[in-house]
């Protein structure tokens, strides 16, 4: 692992404001789900019927993903099937290839992130233009996006209008969003009336209608696919429901549970492509299939990636989100990533305190804290877990199995600490980081039981 | 193997027991409320209430005169103003369709039907037969729709209900003006889509003295 969790939450904490302005930013938006989603008197019904419609469509997955082929193709539209990210990746470049094309534009679609379909592209000499407002801040920047639904949240605006400043010529030192907006606004306009091709995500497919629903607030998805002559969508497998009416309870729960509002700008249902336009869709499994045998961890696959549970964790929020070095960060992303690469993503489980407040806020009820707690257990079986941390929990279980252990070590430690404090307040202990110690204690509670007993 | 029956072939050795659908019908009393205001039964005033709250603006009025008045308060000859509604092609273009999407490019304002609105979210459901082309929502800088005020209905599941099985290549529900918070979560209006929305519900019953 080049740079774990620990280790990249370290360098984001050195500007303490920052982290503290990131933490607040980010609660802003868990409050504003908290009021939408109280606006609803049946917010539980609608939680657990999200959920009980998943959990059919992973039991009869093959099923609706076969009748979404079919019926899809009955609409006029291409339906690929792409194993893993490089098949993906090959049938879009096939496609742009097919077309005599080498510019794109892409709204929002994190399935493209996992499959780096940006540099995959790059390398073959493909031009990317990412549309979505937040994301193309990050394209620019060269970095990857630090939160699914609010790409950027991590940039200051003053490090927006820089970044305008330097690519789009905007005036240096302008950092009103609403100036940087517009600014943006002309140059994407440019690039969706001249774009032959345009590839967007998926948010919902209908296996009973063939149809596919992509949710955006700019406009962007829709402004990209009606103008070009070729539109790709890339979805994984997952995304399936199986009724058109099934939306109502999905919609429902998406933008409120995202971002506090009641519904997206734009809610678009595509079934046919346009006459004389080509529309294609490529399903995706890059180990989704697999996943799926996983009798405690398949269910992570109900979500729908509002970042909810990125919003209200205390480690997400004071960590940032590139700190997750995955497509997907933050709690989901945390128990989706070992399945893709226990090894790589290993340490991802143990960024989290088990607080279980993810749980909470989940519109489709995905029990994310415990599966951060089984896959710990499942990564130490493995001997995936890092060298010191192995080390460390043998040492534990060998001082808390010999009472005699137990009770010198306790008393060294009080020792240690009373005595000699910069023994343990130094940089080398974890836990002095961020922290002050606790006050030692004169005793322990069984030498003051001892004491007391009579 | 082909990578369809590769997926395929795994997905059904792996996925669980089948688990049946549940029903989706709303239980009693559902929709939104809003706690500080009570039960928000007129669907029509809460349509408007949460339209505006998300940037949107709201005018009921009697009929497509009147529809007319308000637009050319606003817009003069110079705007191009584009139309699916011949009941307004005295002052807009309005035509069947046009050879090339990009030829709308610098619309000014584009007025047109839709089916229904949804109280919860203020969102007007829209299908392609009522948008000339599929990209003029979205290129145009301003859009308006127009709908009944008795096709509101009060929330999601009911939208659904009301589309059924419909035919259509593309539908979507709009709900506001574009926008975006992407840059330090300050909402800007007009994203890359229409910088205003207006809906215009017609009240049938309302004499032309009466409208607001």
């Amino acid at each position: 692992m080049a740079q774990d969790h620990a280790h990249l939450a370290t360098e984001f904490n050195k500007d303490e404001p920052r982290v503290d302005w990131h933490d607040k930013t980010l609660w802003f938006i868990r409050e504003k789900r908290d009021k939408a989603a109280g606006r609803v008197p049946e917010w539980e019904w609608l939680r657990d019927t999200a959920s009980a419609i998943k959990e059919n469509v992973l039991s009869h997955l093959s099923e609706y993903l076969v009748q979404f082929e079919e019926q899809a193709g009955r609409n006029g539209v291409v339906v690929h099937w792409a194993a893993d990210a490089e098949e993906h990746n090959e049938i879009v470049y096939g496609l742009l290839k097919k077309h005599g094309v080498d510019k794109m534009v892409k709204s929002k679609s994190m399935l493209t992130e996992e499959c780096h379909l940006n540099e995959f592209l790059s390398e073959h000499g493909v031009e990317v233009i990412d549309t979505d407002l937040g994301e193309r801040v990050v394209q620019l920047a060269g970095e990857p996006p630090s939160h699914i639904v609010l790409p950027c949240i991590h940039k200051k605006k003053e490090e927006i209008g820089e970044i305008f400043h330097e690519h789009l010529g905007t005036p240096a030192g302008n950092a009103d969003p609403q100036f940087l907006t517009h600014a943006a606004r002309l140059h994407l306009r440019e690039k969706f009336i001249t774009r032959r091709v345009a590839l967007t995500g998926v948010n919902f497919a209908v296996a009973e209608t063939g149809e596919f629903v992509v949710c955006t607030n700019e406009g962007n998805a829709d402004m990209g696919a009606h103008l070009a002559d070729v539109h790709i969508a890339c979805m994984g497998i997952e995304k399936l429901i199986p009724l058109r009416q099934h939306l109502g309870v999905f919609l429902r729960l998406l933008t409120r549970s995202a971002t506090g509002q009641p519904i997206t700008t734009y809610s678009s249902h595509f079934k046919q492509p346009r006459p004389g336009q080509e529309m294609h869709i490529v399903l995706v499994d890059n180990g989704r299939s697999v996943h799926l045998g996983r009798k405690d961890f398949r269910n992570s696959l109900k979500c729908i990636r509002c970042a909810a549970c990125f919003n209200t964790c205390p480690v997400y929020r004071r960590s940032g989100g590139h700190s997750y070095h995955t497509a997907v960060a933050g709690p989901i992303g945390s128990i989706l990533s070992p399945n893709l690469d226990m090894k790589k993503y290993s340490d991802l489980p143990f960024a989290s305190t088990l607080c279980g407040s993810c749980s909470n806020v989940c519109p489709v009820k995905i029990d994310i804290h415990e599966q951060l707690y089984k896959w710990r257990q499942v990564i130490v079986q493995d001997g995936n877990a890092p060298v010191s941390k192995t080390m460390a929990m043998k040492t534990m279980n060998w001082v808390l199995s010999n009472p005699s252990v137990y009770h010198t070590a306790g008393k060294a430690g009080r020792w240690f600490m009373g005595k000699v404090p910069f023994t343990v307040n130094n940089g080398l202990n974890p836990w002095y980081k961020q922290r002050d110690m606790p006050e030692v204690p004169k005793e322990s509670f069984g030498e003051w039981y001892k004491r007391n007993r009579k | 193997m082909s990578s369809r029956d590769k997926i395929l072939g795994v997905i059904r050795a792996n996925q669980p027991e089948g688990k049946s659908l549940p029903s989706v019908t709303l239980p009693e009393a559902g929709g939104v409320t809003d706690p500080a205001k009570g039960d928000m039964t007129d669907t029509a005033r809460q349509f408007i209430e949460v339209l505006e709250a998300i940037g949107g603006r709201a005018f009921i009025v009697s009929g497509w005169e009147r529809i007319a008045t308000i637009i050319k308060e606003e817009y003069t000859q110079q705007h191009r103003i584009v139309s699916g509604c011949k009941e307004l092609a005295r002052m807009a273009e309005v035509r069947d369709r046009y050879e090339d999407p990009h030829e709308l490019e610098n619309v000014d304002l584009a007025i047109l039907e839709a089916h229904f609105g949804v109280a919860e979210n203020g969102a007007c459901w829209i299908t392609e037969d009522r948008m000339i082309e599929r990209a003029l929502p979205f290129i145009t800088q301003n859009l308006a729709l127009v709908i009944h005020k008795k096709d509101v209905v009060p929330h999601m599941h009911a939208a659904y209900e009301r589309i059924g099985q419909a035919v259509y290549g593309f539908g979507t529900f709009i709900a506001g003006p574009s926008k975006t918070a992407d840059i330090e979560q300050s909402l800007v209006l007009g994203a890359h889509g229409p910088c205003s929305m207006t809906v215009f519900l017609i009240d049938e019953e309302l004499s032309d003295a009466g409208f607001y």
